[in-house]
């Protein structure tokens, strides 16, 4: 059994431990908390050298410390903290930090109200079990041989075929029917590559529609979107070592990926307002009467600051962008600001609840709309983003490549 | 009398305070009914989703729910106070609830209600220690008088 440590602040008090144990087990793994004795704590908190005033936190650096000397056994490390602890935030990066830098344990963090639940802890359980359980596979850093990678989101089903580190097929069409839409998506896929499903060596499988297509098409690897989508955006962008953010900015919901040499630590996800999202810029577009494909290079031209826009909301926002048109503005002005608000509502919705590290590697298909990603890292005040070729089949890439020596199809 | 201790948890000041014959508030007997509860399955100390909302009596919705969770306990003992001993600068092992924020929240509280208070330094040497023992046998006793 995969063994998690846990080193957190005031689960207990916030009625979540149960919760934590619960996502925990559903994955085949087991909480344990690290040994520490009184002393210890003072021992540990001195050596450490963050000054805090909770004791609860420091109890946390010294059960960090006791993993990193051995005095604890664990395979991952799950830290949280209170949401909106300014304390717990400091100390959860920097023991979270600790711990990468002095061991080779996958770790997890988040921060937790009262209304987190199991479901919510899933995906980051099944990270770390799988980066435990598949540690020869996450350390993959180059595609071989023929492999189908498959991405079946939400809204949109990717595929890629690869073969020997390169993309050589790709297929995209919105999600209807899961399998039908794998197997068209397929078909895109192999068109004018000479190639048929007999000749692959094997099939990755990701997103939410992984479990269905990875059953019927015996996928040799159906592995959660974290690692994937980390590991493929790693691999794309030519930085498989060190720290980066992966940020994909989706047609319905938005995640954003912390990443330590290609395996994931932390992950938000948030799809509460459309303002925030791909469909902003739909509608956008549409009210310029440009394709979708136009407004990135539009949105270059202009400047934000000379199309007013009192709010982020997909309404009212949108209303204000059109009174802009009205009174004479351009619409790369307008297109301008669409970005701007779309990127200002990330970063205030979700990229403060994460420790962003550069580079940010910008993947989905709104990664193609340039103007986003200059808002972005205009937000962001100028840091490096990253939009690798082939951004929008992050997924289906990391399928491909983390599936390579896998598949035994042609043996 | 009923007296609240900070830090709610020290057995030490709890004792003090049953030996001269009145009631101590602490946690632990507080978390005994929780644990005790046959309802609630929400291990170790069976607190709910439902404990941090009780707590936003005490502080508000911005307030991370570990500090609002830990008040939805201490905050009725506060309230259900006739007294208060306030130990400052106390080490973990002689009681301790684990949040900075919570304890600035608690201390105040208690300051604001009113009531008799003594407010102490953890000691440091052996005479001072005699002296804090003093302090607060003295302050115990004036409380029986006051209450007639």
């Amino acid at each position: 059994m995969v063994k998690i440590a846990q080193i957190s602040c005031g689960t207990e008090y916030s009625g979540v431990q149960k919760e934590i144990e619960k996502a925990a087990s559903t994955f085949g793994a087991e909480i344990v908390i690290p040994e520490t004795d009184i002393d210890y704590i003072d021992e540990a908190y001195e050596k450490f050298g963050f000054n805090c005033a909770s004791s609860g936190i420091r109890l946390m650096i010294a059960r960090a410390m006791s993993i990193v000397e051995g005095k604890s056994d664990a395979d991952a490390v799950f830290i949280a903290t209170c949401f909106r602890c300014a304390e717990g935030a400091l100390v959860r990066n920097e023991v979270r930090r600790f711990i990468q830098q002095n061991t080779r344990l996958p770790v997890v963090t988040y921060s937790f109200t009262e209304r987190t639940k199991a479901d919510e802890l899933f995906i980051r359980m099944e990270a770390l079990v799988t980066t435990v359980a598949r540690k020869s596979i996450l350390a993959r850093e180059k595609q071989e041989g023929l492999t189908l990678g498959v991405d079946s989101g939400s809204t949109t089903t990717k595929v890629v075929l690869m073969e020997n580190n390169e993309v050589i097929g790709t297929g995209w069409l919105p999600t209807t029917d899961v399998v039908g839409c794998t197997n068209d998506g397929i078909a895109q896929a192999m068109e004018g590559t000479g190639y048929s499903m007999d000749d692959i060596e094997g099939m990755g499988v990701t997103g939410y529609g992984r479990l269905t297509i990875g059953k019927k098409m015996e996928a040799e690897l159906i592995q959660e979107e974290l690692s994937v989508n980390s590991k493929g955006a790693v691999y794309l962008a030519g930085h498989q070592k060190g720290e980066a953010t992966v940020l994909d900015i989706g047609g319905m919901d938005n995640k954003v990926i912390t990443v330590n040499d290609g395996i994931p630590d932390n992950f938000t996800m948030g799809g509460i307002c459309a303002g925030a999202s791909g469909r902003f810029l739909e509608i956008t577009a549409r009210r310029l009467g440009a394709d979708i494909s136009e407004l990135g290079p539009m949105a270059i031209k202009g400047n934000y600051k000379n199309a007013l826009l009192n709010s982020y909301c997909i309404v009212f926002g949108i209303q204000d962008l059109v009174t802009s048109l009205a009174a004479g503005g351009s619409k790369e002005d307008v297109a301008a600001a669409a970005c701007h608000s779309v990127a200002e509502q990330v970063y205030e919705q979700q990229l403060q609840e994460i420790d962003v590290r550069e580079p940010l590697i910008q993947v989905g298909g709104t990664s193609l709309i340039e103007g986003l990603v200059e808002a972005v890292s205009d937000v962001l005040g100028g840091i490096d983003v990253i939009v690798p070729e082939y951004s929008q089949y992050i997924g289906a890439v990391g399928s491909a490549l983390l599936v390579s020596g896998l598949g035994k199809r042609q043996e | 009398m009923k007296v609240a201790i900070f830090p709610p948890n020290s057995l030490i000041l709890a004792d003090l305070i049953e030996r001269r014959g009145h009631k101590a508030l602490v946690l632990q007997n507080e978390i005994r009914k929780k644990v005790k509860d046959p309802e609630i399955d929400s291990p170790p100390f069976n607190l709910t989703e439902e404990d941090p909302i009780k707590g936003l009596k005490y502080a508000a919705i911005e307030v991370p729910s570990g500090v609002r969770g830990r008040m939805s306990i201490f905050g009725p003992l506060i309230e259900e106070a006739e007294a208060a001993i306030i130990m400052d600068e106390a080490p973990f092992g002689f009681g301790c609830i684990g949040c900075a924020r919570t304890n600035e929240l608690c201390v105040f509280y208690l300051r604001k209600r009113g009531i008799p208070t003594l407010e102490l330094k953890y000691p440091k040497t052996k005479d001072e220690t005699t002296e804090l023992v003093n302090k607060i046998n003295t302050f115990l006793d004036s409380l029986e008088e006051n209450n007639g």
